[in-house]
C-alpha cells in the first residue's frame, strides 16, 4: 500500500441511465506507467477526471499520492499533474508566457519560475519558438507545451489523457520519449490511449477498459497472450474451394457464411510464399488474400466478445 | 503575486493581442459617433447642441461595445481546456471571473475616455462641476462593473465562443432603443415605452442630467437601481453556471 501512487476501488459513475464507470479497480505502484487502454466512449477521461478531482465519482473511493480524491483535493492536486486530451494551452500567450504563467500560479518564485521555463523550453526543444505565439504552433508543438506545462512545480503523479491522438508519428516518438525521460526520473505516470502499439512500448502495465468495465489488467505480454496472433485470411469463389483449402491448410480456422479460411501466420514473405505455393500444388485459387497483424480490434474481439466499434468505423 | 492578479495580466495580454477586441471596444464606438455627430446631427433637433446630448449614450455604447469580446474569452476558457488546467491548480473560480469582469471595466473605460476626449474635439461643453463629473465616474463604473458581470455569465453559459459573442448582441443593441441618440419621446409607439422603461435611458440621462449641471436625483437613482439589480443577477447567474459547468 505504502508504495501504491494510485489506488481505486470500486468507481462509479452514471449520467442518468448511462453508466460510464461500472466498478473500477485499480492500483497503480508508485513510479511505473500504468495505461489504460480502450476505445472513446470507455470511460477513459471519466476515469481520469475522477482521479484528478475534476469530477466526483457516485460511488467507490480513489487514493492519489496517499490522499482521498473526494474529501482531500488540495493535497492531490498539489501531487499531480495533468494533461488533459484537448491541449489547455493558451493560446494568445507565447510559449514562455505559457510556462510562466504556470509558474506563477504555482508560486514557485519570481527566480525559480525562470530558471523552470527557461529549463522545459530546452528539453522540449522549444526554444527557438518560445516568443511566438502559440496560436502559430503545430499540434505537436502544442502538445509538448501542454505537457512542458503540466511539469512545471515538478508533479510526483502525472496524468496523460490520449497524449498522442491526432500527432503525427514523429511527434508520437517525440513524446514516448519524454515520457520515457519522466520515468526515468521516477514519475508515476498514468496514461490513457487507444493504441495498442502506445501501451505496449510505455506501458509496465495494462487495463483494458470496456464500457465502463476493466476487462483486462497485467503486463502487455500477459495480454498478448491472450489475444489472437496474426494470421492471413483467405476468401474463396466457392463453398467448393473452402473445402478443399481446409483439407490441405492444417489449422485453419473456416468461416462457411463468407468463405472465408483463417491462417495462423506470421505474415512474412516466406510463409506467405509458402502457403500460396501449396495452393498451387493443390490447384486450389483463392479470390483475396489479406494479411492481419493483432491490433487493438483483436485485443477487444478476444477479451471483450464484442468488436471495438469506434475502430471498425474508421 | 494572487492569483487574481495573475489572471488579469493574463487577460490584459489577450486584450491588446487582439486586434478585434481592440477595434470594437474602442474604435468603433469612435467612428459611430462620428458618423451620428458629423453626418446625422443636424438633422436632429434635441433642444441643446447634438454633440452634448449625444455625448452621454456614446458613453454607454463604449460600455456595450466591449462586452462582445468578453464573453467570446470567457467562453474559449471554458470550452479550450484551460479551465481544467486551473482548476487542477487550484486557482479560485474567483480569480478566473474577477479577471475578465476586471479587464472588461479597464477596457471601457480606456474607451470610454477615448469617447470623451473625442467628443471635447467635437465642440462637447459639459457644465459639469467637479463634483458632477465624480458621480459620472461612479455611475459609469457602475454600469461597468454590471453589464460585465452579466457578460461574464452569458459567456460561462453559452456553448461555443460563437454563440457567446451572439448573445451579448442584444446588449449592443439595447443603446440604439434607448435615448441614447434621440429622446425616447420622439419614438414611435411601442419603442418609444420600451425605451423609456429599459434600463440604459436612466443611465445615459442621469449623465446626460450630470453633464449639463443638471443633476436628476430620480434618474440617478433609477440608474443605480438599474445597475445593482443587472449586477447581482449576472454575479449569480455567472457563479451557478461555473458551478455547474466545471
Amino acid at each position: 500500500m505504502s508504495d501504491s501512487a494510485i489506488a481505486a476501488s470500486g468507481l462509479r459513475k452514471a449520467y442518468g441511465d448511462k453508466i460510464v464507470l461500472d466498478g473500477i479497480d485499480l492500483d497503480v505502484r508508485a513510479g511505473t506507467v500504468f495505461s489504460l487502454l480502450g476505445p472513446n466512449g470507455a470511460g477513459k477521461t471519466t476515469t481520469v477526471n475522477v482521479l484528478t478531482t475534476l469530477l466526483k465519482a457516485d460511488s467507490g473511493t480513489a487514493r492519489v499520492a496517499g490522499h482521498d480524491v473526494a474529501t482531500e483535493t488540495k493535497a492531490v492536486r498539489a501531487a499531480i499533474g495533468v494533461t488533459g486530451q484537448f491541449a489547455a494551452v493558451d493560446e494568445l500567450l507565447t510559449g514562455q508566457e505559457n510556462l510562466q504563467l504556470m509558474a506563477d500560479l504555482k508560486h514557485v518564485g519570481a527566480r525559480e519560475g525562470k530558471r523552470v521555463t527557461a529549463e522545459l523550453l530546452e528539453r522540449f526543444d522549444l526554444t527557438d519558438s518560445a516568443q511566438k505565439l502559440v496560436s502559430a504552433y503545430s499540434g505537436g508543438m502544442r502538445r509538448k507545451l501542454d505537457l512542458a506545462m503540466t511539469l512545471v512545480g515538478a508533479p510526483r503523479i502525472i496524468f496523460l489523457d490520449e497524449p498522442t491522438t491526432g500527432l503525427d508519428p514523429r511527434s508520437r516518438r517525440t513524446m514516448w520519449d519524454i515520457v520515457r525521460g519522466l520515468v526515468a526520473d521516477g514519475v508515476t505516470i498514468f496514461l490513457t490511449t487507444q493504441y495498442l502499439d502506445e501501451a505496449d512500448q510505455l506501458a509496465d502495465r495494462i487495463a483494458v477498459l470496456d464500457q465502463g468495465r476493466l476487462v483486462a489488467q497485467g503486463t502487455s505480454e500477459e495480454l498478448k497472450r491472450q489475444i489472437p496472433g496474426s494470421h492471413v485470411r483467405l476468401r474463396f469463389a466457392s463453398v467448393h474451394e473452402l473445402d478443399a483449402a481446409a483439407r490441405v491448410l492444417a489449422g485453419a480456422t473456416r468461416d462457411d457464411e463468407n468463405l472465408t479460411l483463417r491462417v495462423p501466420s506470421d505474415g512474412g514473405v516466406k510463409s506467405l510464399q509458402a502457403l500460396l505455393g501449396r495452393l498451387n500444388d493443390h490447384s486450389i485459387n483463392a479470390e483475396e488474400l489479406s494479411v492481419h497483424t493483432p491490433d487493438l480490434d483483436d485485443v477487444f474481439l478476444a477479451l471483450t466478445g464484442h468488436a471495438n466499434t469506434e475502430v471498425n468505423a474508421r | 503575486m494572487s492569483d487574481s492578479l495573475i489572471m488579469l495580466r493574463r487577460n490584459f495580454k489577450h486584450t491588446v493581442r487582439n486586434p478585434i477586441t481592440v477595434f470594437n471596444a474602442v474604435l468603433l464606438p469612435i467612428v459611430i459617433m462620428l458618423m451620428f455627430v458629423y453626418m446625422l446631427g443636424n438633422a436632429f433637433s434635441v433642444g441643446v447642441k447634438y454633440i452634448d446630448y449625444a455625448t452621454p449614450g456614446m458613453i454607454l455604447l463604449a460600455v456595450s461595445y466591449g462586452l462582445g469580446a468578453t464573453a467570446t474569452e470567457v467562453n474559449d476558457d471554458m470550452t479550450k481546456g484551460i479551465i481544467n488546467r486551473f482548476r487542477v491548480m487550484d486557482v479560485s473560480r474567483g480569480a478566473v471571473m474577477t479577471g475578465h469582469v476586471i479587464v472588461t471595466m479597464a477596457r471601457s473605460l480606456i474607451s470610454i475616455a477615448a469617447i470623451i476626449g473625442v467628443a471635447f474635439g467635437l465642440g462637447f461643453r459639459p457644465s459639469a462641476s467637479s463634483l458632477d463629473w465624480l458621480a459620472v465616474i461612479g455611475i459609469i463604473a457602475a454600469a461597468c462593473f454590471a453589464t460585465s458581470w452579466l457578460t461574464v455569465a452569458m459567456g460561462l453559459s453559452a456553448k461555443t465562443p460563437q454563440s457567446a459573442g451572439l448573445a451579448t448582441v442584444p446588449l449592443i443593441m439595447l443603446p440604439f432603443f434607448s435615448s441614447a441618440i434621440v429622446p425616447a419621446a420622439k419614438m414611435g409607439a411601442g419603442v418609444r415605452q420600451f425605451a423609456e422603461y429599459q434600463p440604459f435611458t436612466p443611465i445615459i440621462e442621469s449623465l446626460r442630467g450630470l453633464l449639463a449641471g443638471t443633476p436628476s436625483t430620480g434618474y440617478a437613482m433609477a440608474a443605480l437601481a438599474w445597475c445593482a439589480g443587472i449586477g447581482i443577477v449576472g454575479y449569480v447567474w455567472a457563479v451557478a453556471t461555473f458551478r455547474k459547468r466545471v
